[in-house]
């Protein structure tokens, strides 16, 4: 049976949630959409029903969270909170309703991203571990583990500019861009790899070929979903 | 709680008040802002309102049935912050008396009515501090009741508690709300110390109590405005 991590969310039987939560942590241009995708045509192809869901994507808040990052006005605080209500509603008009349906559910990302970005910025991690300790513990969790550099490499082959909030201009770390980039996602990172152990992400080496990463994910996959909840 | 010292430069002081919608808690805390204008401190009062944020996210919320008590609750928080982080606590570091019409407790009552956990609400608000009096306007739940359905012909749909489904009838769920969040307001008002005044009393009663103890117990000349001369 699933579990909340530290308390119950109001009006959700969790005896119910008989699917599979699937997670793919990683940095924007980790390849986690790729092995998304990949991963999914896998499950499909075995018979699986598959819903993925992303983050800042929620009917509720989204576009004035868009509206939010373009201006740059709110602060950490309310932009913590800002991402964890459309973080929430996902979580329980998308994410719950298909585990309660018995689908597999391909997280791109989950809370962690966000309370890392939180973090970085200084915020109280029993605070946020208190805000998500609502959400269910996913069955599997995997970060895609990426340099810094690598990263840096990658994002041009989608973007033509760099970023403001992927590069953390807000914090004020460097008046060059490139320097910014390169130790904010190396904070992220750091982040990440010292929440590993409590959160049980499998790190994977995703300065790899494209079927190498699908191949390592699918082996940690596949014994999962064929056992039953 | 050690509350001034969460604050940097914590020069100013926090007066909320808190009680059901009808209790008359605006109306005394507007005299209370004349009384100490009157009287040349520095004051401002701010008011439990919500941005366009929420607004625009509630609307939707309900159109779409969307709203979950969860989200309900960090709709307000979000809100709340940007109001608290660029206004109250800025107003608490200039010097400022500052007002507040409603502070964290409702949403702790109203968010708990509707399913929160306690424990994750205080949380969930731990970035604010805890205000230095807090007035709790009491009084039984018919006469709340009473007062804003005589004044007011159209209750609306989150104000009545519809989400909960308490009652199809918006008049009986909004009384079955009312008592509940009464209840709230009772726990809230042992765990926190609220001051407790009878809101049943006429109006300049109650408001000579409130100014004998706000004068007991904040040290008022400190904010006192001092004029520059040129």
């Amino acid at each position: 049976m699933k579990q909340f991590y530290k308390l119950p969310l109001p009006r959700c039987d969790i005896s119910k949630l008989t699917g599979k939560l699937i997670v793919l942590e990683g940095p924007d241009g980790s390849g986690r959409s790729t092995q998304i995708a990949r991963i999914k045509t896998w499950l499909e192809g075995k018979g699986y029903a598959v819903v993925d869901s992303m983050l800042a994507r929620s009917q509720l808040v989204g576009a004035e969270l868009e509206q939010a990052r373009q201006g740059n006005i709110l602060g950490p605080t309310t932009l913590a909170l800002f991402y964890a209500t459309d973080f929430m509603d996902q979580f329980e008009n998308l994410i719950i309703p298909a585990l309660r349906a018995g689908f597999v559910v391909l997280a791109d990302r989950y809370f962690y991203t966000l309370m890392a970005r939180d973090l970085v910025r200084g915020a109280d991690l029993s605070w946020s571990e208190g805000i998500y300790g609502v959400t269910i513990i996913p069955d599997i969790v995997f970060y895609l583990d990426v340099t810094p550099r690598q990263l840096l490499k990658r994002r041009w082959q989608k973007t033509n500019r760099m970023d403001y909030w992927e590069s953390g201009m807000d914090l004020g770390i460097s008046r060059d861009w490139v320097t910014s980039f390169l130790i904010y996602q190396g904070r992220l990172r750091r982040i990440f790899k010292d929440l590993q152990q409590k959160y049980n992400f499998i790190i994977i080496n995703g300065n790899r070929s494209i079927p190498a990463v699908t191949r390592d994910i699918i082996a940690y996959i596949e014994p999962l979903i064929s056992s039953p909840e | 709680m050690r509350q001034s010292t969460k604050i940097k430069n914590y020069t100013g002081a926090l007066i909320a008040v808190e009680g059901l919608d009808g209790s008359g808690k605006s109306t005394q805390l507007y005299l209370v802002k004349r009384w100490l204008e009157l009287n040349n401190y520095n004051v401002y009062l701010t008011e439990w309102n919500s941005s366009e944020i929420v607004r625009q996210a509630t609307k939707r919320g309900k159109k779409l049935n969307l709203l979950t008590p969860t989200t309900f609750s960090l709709v307000h928080a979000t809100d709340f912050s940007d109001r608290y982080n660029r206004q109250i606590k800025p107003l608490l570091q200039t010097g400022f008396i500052t007002l507040a019409d409603r502070y964290i407790f409702t949403a702790f009552a109203r968010d708990a009515v509707r399913g929160c956990s306690p424990e994750w609400l205080r949380n969930l608000y731990s970035f604010a501090i805890i205000p230095d009096l807090t007035f709790y306007f009491k009084l039984p739940t018919e006469v709340a009741v009473e007062r804003i359905l005589l004044n007011r012909p159209k209750i609306k749909y989150y104000e009545a508690g519809m989400d909960l489904e308490l009652n199809p009838d918006i008049y009986e769920s909004f009384r079955i709300y009312q008592s509940k969040l009464a209840e709230e307001y009772e726990k809230l008002s042992q765990e926190f110390g609220f001051i407790e005044i009878d809101a049943t009393l006429p109006i300049e009663v109650q408001q000579e109590q409130i100014r004998k103890i706000i004068t007991t117990r904040l040290n008022l000349t400190k904010f006192i405005k001092i004029e520059v001369v040129s």
